[in-house]
Parts: C-alpha cells; sequence; structure tokens
C-alpha cells in the first residue's frame, strides 16, 4: 500500500488520517418534555460496518437525522469527515453531502422519475458538465452495481417491488462514491432470502468501494454477518460499542433480552453454522 | 478544513522505455471528469498495454472511462495494471460493465403521431369511466334508502362545512363584485337612450339565471373538485382506499357519497347566497351612482321579474353539484401512486370540472331559451 491508501477518498481532497469518520460527542437531543438522547457519545472508524441497534423509540433515527444535520441537536459536538457537521456555513455542509450517501428506510426514491433520472440526479447537482452519456453510463453501473437488473433504468419506483426499491435507494446513495454511507433499516420489510442478499451486496460494495458504513437496523441476522461493530442505544445514551460476540455477554437487561432471545439464539445459531 | 496539497489531475504519457505502454497517474475521479476524458483522448494511437499503478486515486467514473478507452482501441482490460488496493473497486465494475448501446429516444414524426393517438384513447377512456362512475354513484345513492345504515352522517356534515360554509364568505363577495360590474356596464350602454332604469332587469336577469349558479360552480369546480381529488388521491397512495376494500367497506360509500350529497346540499344554498349578493352588488351601483333609490330599485324588480328566472338558475345548481363532485373524487380515484400522477389528477380535475361546468351552462341556455322558459 503506498502512503496514500491510509488516507480516506474524500473527493474534494481533505485528508483526515487516521482520525474517526464521525464523532459524536456530549450529544442531547430533547422534543419537548422527551428526553431521547442524554450524552451520546459514538465514533465511526474508517473502513467499518458500524451496527447501531436500540429499541424502538430509543433514538436511532434521530441521532442518524442528527449527524446528516437534518435535524439541529440541542447540544453537543459532532464532527463528519474532519469537519464540524453542525456548522451552518454552506460550504461545509455541501462537503459532507457530497462525501455521504444515505439510504432512508422506504427508499425515499423520487416517485415521478425513474430509477435511473433518480441516480442521475445527484450526478446532475454536483456535475452539471458531465457528458449525458457518461452519466448515463455511471447510473447504469451504479444500478447494476446495486444488483438491479439494466432494464429497471427506465422504470419507474413505483413499478418496482420493496426489495427492488431498496436496491434502487442504495444506487443513488453511491451515485457520487461517496466513502461514507448511511443506512435505515436496510433489510426492514425484505423477505428473510432478500435481507439475507442485501447484507452480502452491502459487505461486497463496502469491500469494494472502501466504504464506511453507519447502518441502523433491527436485524440480529445483519448483525451477526456484516458488522464489524455494534452500537448498543439504551437509556438514552450508546451504552457500548464492541463486535456483536462481546456484547452477548453485557450485562444489561434489554441487552440480554435482545440477543439471547429466541431471535438472537437463532440468528447466533445460523452464523456458527456457515463458520 | 485541511486542504490536501496535491490536486494532481489526471495525466497520461507514454513509457519512455516502451512506446507501447501507456502510464497514468493523477486522480482519476468524477471531480476531474472533464480532465479524464480529455486525457485520454489525447493519447496515441499504438497503446498496447496501460500501466495504472501510479494512479493517486480512482472511482467508478475513471474505471468506466478505462473500460470505454479498452472497448475504443480494442484492447483486452487484462492488460491494464493497477495497484493492489484498487483492484477490488476495478473488479466490481468490471463485472457488471457491458456495452449495451444507449438506447434512442424516438423524437419524430411516429412518435408525435403515437402521442396522438394514446392521447385520444386515453380521452375516451375517460370519458366512458364518468359515465359509468355516474352510474355506480347513482346506483349506490339509491341503495342508501334500502340500507340506510350506510349513510355516513358524520363525514357527510364534515364536507358540508368544508365545501359550504367555508366558501360562503368568498362565493358573496366575488358575486357582489360582479353584480356591480355588471350594474356599471348595462349602465354605460344604456344611458345613451335614457334607460338607464333597465340595469335593474339586466343584473336581476344576469344573476337569476345565469351568474349566481355559474360564479358558485366555477368556484367551487377551483376549489373543491381539486380538494377532493388530492385527499382522495393521497389515501390511494397510501394504500388507505385498498384498505378500506379488504375491510369490506365500500370505498363509494365511504369516500364518494359523503362528498356528492355535501356538494348536492350546499351548492344550491351557496348559489342562492350569490344569487343575493350580486343583486345587491346592483342595487348598491344603483343607489350610489345611477340615482335609483334602493326602494325604486326594489319595487321595478318585483315589477317586472317573474319567480321563473330564479328556478331556471336554481334548477341547474344539482347537475353542476353533481358534475364537480363526480369529477373530483374520480379522478383522485384514477391517481397511481406518485406525486407526479397526483398533481396531474388534480390539474386535470380542475379543468375537466370548470369545462363541463360552462359546457353544460350553455347548452341549458340553449334549451330555456328555445322552451321560452
Amino acid at each position: 500500500m503506498t502512503a496514500n491508501a491510509g488516507a480516506t477518498r474524500t473527493l474534494d481532497g481533505v485528508v483526515i488520517g487516521d482520525a474517526p469518520l464521525i464523532s459524536v460527542r456530549g450529544l442531547v437531543n430533547r422534543f419537548g418534555e422527551q428526553l431521547v438522547h442524554d450524552g451520546v457519545d459514538l465514533d465511526v472508524r474508517r473502513g467499518e460496518i458500524l451496527g447501531v441497534v436500540g429499541g424502538s423509540g430509543t433514538g436511532k433515527s434521530v441521532l442518524m437525522r442528527s449527524i446528516l444535520g437534518l435535524r439541529r441537536p440541542d447540544a453537543g459536538r459532532i464532527r463528519v469527515l474532519g469537519v464540524d457537521a453542525m456548522a451552518e456555513d454552506p460550504v461545509t455542509r455541501r462537503h459532507i453531502d457530497r462525501n455521504s450517501g444515505v439510504l432512508f428506510q422506504d427508499g425515499a426514491l423520487f416517485s415521478s422519475l425513474t430509477v435511473g433520472e433518480n441516480v442521475q440526479v445527484p450526478l446532475k447537482e454536483y456535475y452539471p458538465d458531465l457528458p449525458d452519456s457518461l452519466r448515463y453510463e455511471l447510473a447504469l453501473l451504479k444500478i447494476k452495481l446495486a444488483g438491479l437488473p439494466a432494464d429497471a433504468l427506465d422504470k419507474l419506483p413505483s413499478q418496482l417491488s420493496g426489495g427492488m426499491r431498496k436496491r434502487a435507494g442504495l444506487a443513488r446513495a453511491l451515485s457520487l462514491d461517496p466513502p461514507l454511507l448511511f443506512l435505515d433499516e436496510p433489510t426492514a420489510g425484505l423477505d428473510p432470502i432478500g435481507a439475507a442478499a442485501f447484507d452480502s451486496l452491502i459487505r461486497t460494495l463496502q469491500q469494494a468501494l472502501g466504504l464506511t458504513v453507519f447502518l441502523i437496523t433491527h436485524d440480529l441476522d445483519t448483525l451477526y454477518a456484516i458488522c464489524d461493530r455494534v452500537a448498543v442505544l439504551a437509556d438514552r445514551k450508546v451504552i457500548a460499542v464492541a463486535p456483536v460476540a462481546e456484547l452477548e455477554t453485557l450485562d444489561h437487561p434489554w441487552v440480554q433480552d435482545y440477543f439471547n432471545g429466541p431471535r438472537g439464539r437463532a440468528a447466533r445459531d445460523a452464523m456458527q453454522e456457515t463458520d | 478544513m485541511s486542504v490536501a496539497p496535491n490536486h494532481a489531475p489526471p495525466a497520461v504519457a507514454v513509457d519512455p522505455q516502451d512506446p507501447a505502454r501507456l502510464r497514468l497517474s493523477g486522480r482519476w475521479t468524477l471531480r476531474y471528469a472533464n480532465e479524464v476524458g480529455e486525457a485520454l483522448r489525447a493519447a496515441p494511437d499504438g497503446i498496447a498495454c496501460v500501466d495504472a499503478s501510479a494512479v493517486e486515486r480512482i472511482d467508478t467514473l475513471g474505471v468506466l472511462q478505462l473500460l470505454r478507452y479498452a472497448d475504443r482501441n480494442k484492447l483486452d482490460f487484462d492488460r491494464f495494471a493497477f495497484r493492489d488496493d484498487q483492484k477490488s473497486l476495478i473488479a466490481a465494475i468490471e463485472d457488471v460493465h457491458d456495452q449495451r448501446p444507449k438506447k434512442q429516444r424516438d423524437h419524430g414524426f411516429h412518435a408525435a403521431l403515437g402521442r396522438l393517438g394514446f392521447a385520444v384513447v386515453d380521452n375516451t377512456r375517460e370519458v366512458v369511466a364518468l359515465v359509468a362512475f355516474l352510474g355506480e354513484v347513482l346506483a349506490k345513492l339509491l341503495r342508501l334508502f334500502k340500507e340506510p345504515r350506510r349513510f355516513r352522517l358524520t363525514a357527510t356534515v364534515h364536507h358540508m362545512e368544508q365545501v359550504g360554509l367555508d366558501a360562503a364568505p368568498l362565493v358573496a363577495l366575488l358575486s357582489f363584485m360582479v353584480g356591480a360590474v355588471i350594474a356599471f356596464l348595462g349602465a354605460m350602454v344604456l344611458q345613451d337612450f335614457g334607460a338607464t332604469i333597465f340595469v335593474v332587469e339586466l343584473v336581476s336577469a344576469a344573476f337569476l339565471r345565469e351568474f349566481g349558479v355559474l360564479l358558485t360552480a366555477i368556484l367551487l369546480a377551483g376549489r373543491t373538485a381539486s380538494a377532493f381529488t388530492a385527499q382522495i388521491g393521497m389515501m390511494v397512495n397510501r394504500e388507505e382506499v385498498d384498505a378500506i376494500r379488504v375491510l369490506g367497506l365500500d370505498p363509494i360509500d365511504l369516500l364518494v357519497i359523503p362528498r356528492v350529497l355535501a356538494l348536492l346540499a350546499m351548492l344550491p344554498l351557496l348559489t342562492f347566497i350569490a344569487m343575493m349578493a350580486g343583486l345587491l352588488g346592483g342595487m348598491a351601483v344603483g343607489a350610489f351612482n345611477l340615482d335609483i333609490p334602493a326602494a325604486a330599485y326594489l319595487a321595478r324588480m318585483q315589477e317586472m321579474m317573474e319567480t321563473r328566472h330564479f328556478w331556471v338558475g336554481m334548477s341547474k345548481a344539482p347537475v353542476f353539484a353533481m358534475v364537480i363532485a363526480l369529477i373530483g373524487c374520480l379522478e383522485g380515484l384514477q391517481t397511481e401512486g406518485t406525486a407526479q400522477s397526483l398533481g396531474e389528477r388534480t390539474t386535470s380535475s380542475v379543468v375537466q370540472s370548470i369545462s363541463m361546468v360552462i359546457v353544460l351552462d350553455a347548452l341549458a341556455a340553449l334549451w330555456f331559451m328555445e322552451m321560452d322558459f
């Protein structure tokens, strides 16, 4: 490896060294009286797939929205790709947006555009000079990388199945080759076979494109199959960040219920069989 | 923000030792898309292999451009050498890349003719659908008499408030103004003949026979038909209408009939308000500008105008109500899952209902005239 390989591929030329790609410190989020986060600390390291788990209402999506700048936290500091994610400065914001891809829960595809046009939207916005034919080919490439057939390009999102919509959303998230990928429950609503295929797709792309992935999930199989580390949100904090094998032994009632309940055991057994 | 010192654009150079070998360097990324294209176009002919191991960074675009270059020059992609840490990216993209030519869109005469044909067929279907929908709603309205438990009173009253009560001030204000304008216009023409007093007949006939109901219907076509389409269309998009069906309920009973009944009840009432406001507008202009005191205005109106004019206008109100409600609801039910479609349907419902109202009004005017009503 050359000296360069260690540095993250942020195309705006920002070099971050080996510092975490995302670092959250003392995050507080409040909705009226309800305190969702009270001092959340979390680091996402370069090149890892970090799974974020927690019961319903523990603020997994709120955490992601805060990092993405969709919600302004009540207190705390967030740094993404070496810059302050809470800065109002549009140049900084654009730097983060340009270098991160997001797959929302339902894909959030633009319903009046075809899949191909959806994937081309970020390219048009950031690289208006790109020749049409090249942009078209890039979109086609991304769609096939996401595991869709080429004829999906001309279809509307409403003509796709749920699993294909997620793949199309992933293709759009990847259209600018971002080093950082956010996935909000990528396997929710997919059948088990489709979910397993999506998991391995994420793993493959993460390795091929050198991605860092922030992955919110409820899916125990996903945790066992592809996550390098798992962060547990509970009691308004991140109570632990560790590889999933270590988390099983953590002495916390929710964690015990989660990993040692019937579904947790099944997922672990399935993992051991494949090993 | 720390910016890297070396913003090296992509570059190609022929290997000094081997003229058939191309050496690549710099950043082959989306950011340098144009430079990548130019660099590869500028490369000399007769290249047999490419050494890309000095490339600093490469992304999907860089790989794609190299693949295209390889295709153009009939080079085997095995003759490209990449840095080890970039190989997995290259392999992933090479796997899914193929040389499918871009689909050509036909913008010519045939396509235009085709679109025209589709538009005609679509329009025909729309008319048939509206007639069928009218039949279905009427049948289900009749069923209400047999099975009164299907009637949704709360929903009907709710829509009556939204459609009728909330629109009353607007209808009154606009009718008052149009009434005043007609009085002015009439006075301007009639003054020359010393027949200013005929303004009374002009305003009264215009408002009782035509404008009261027409203004109200046009207003409600814009205000209510669009609201119906948007409400029901959104419910279709969110599969709420499907949920109604699988619960064994009837969307016509639940969504359409309350709206139709609300409009059937409220449009005549609003028409009455519009007629009164229009007459008042004429009377105000008469009293303040034309020296026709209110008492004289009223006396002349009573003397010259017959009640039949009022009934001619009023008889059209339920017809317009039916047209507006049916078009609004039908367009909503025909929405197809996208934001674009909802927008198109809403536009179409307003356009259709306004045009239908005006066409029907013109036909009615003709018919009433011929019948001497």
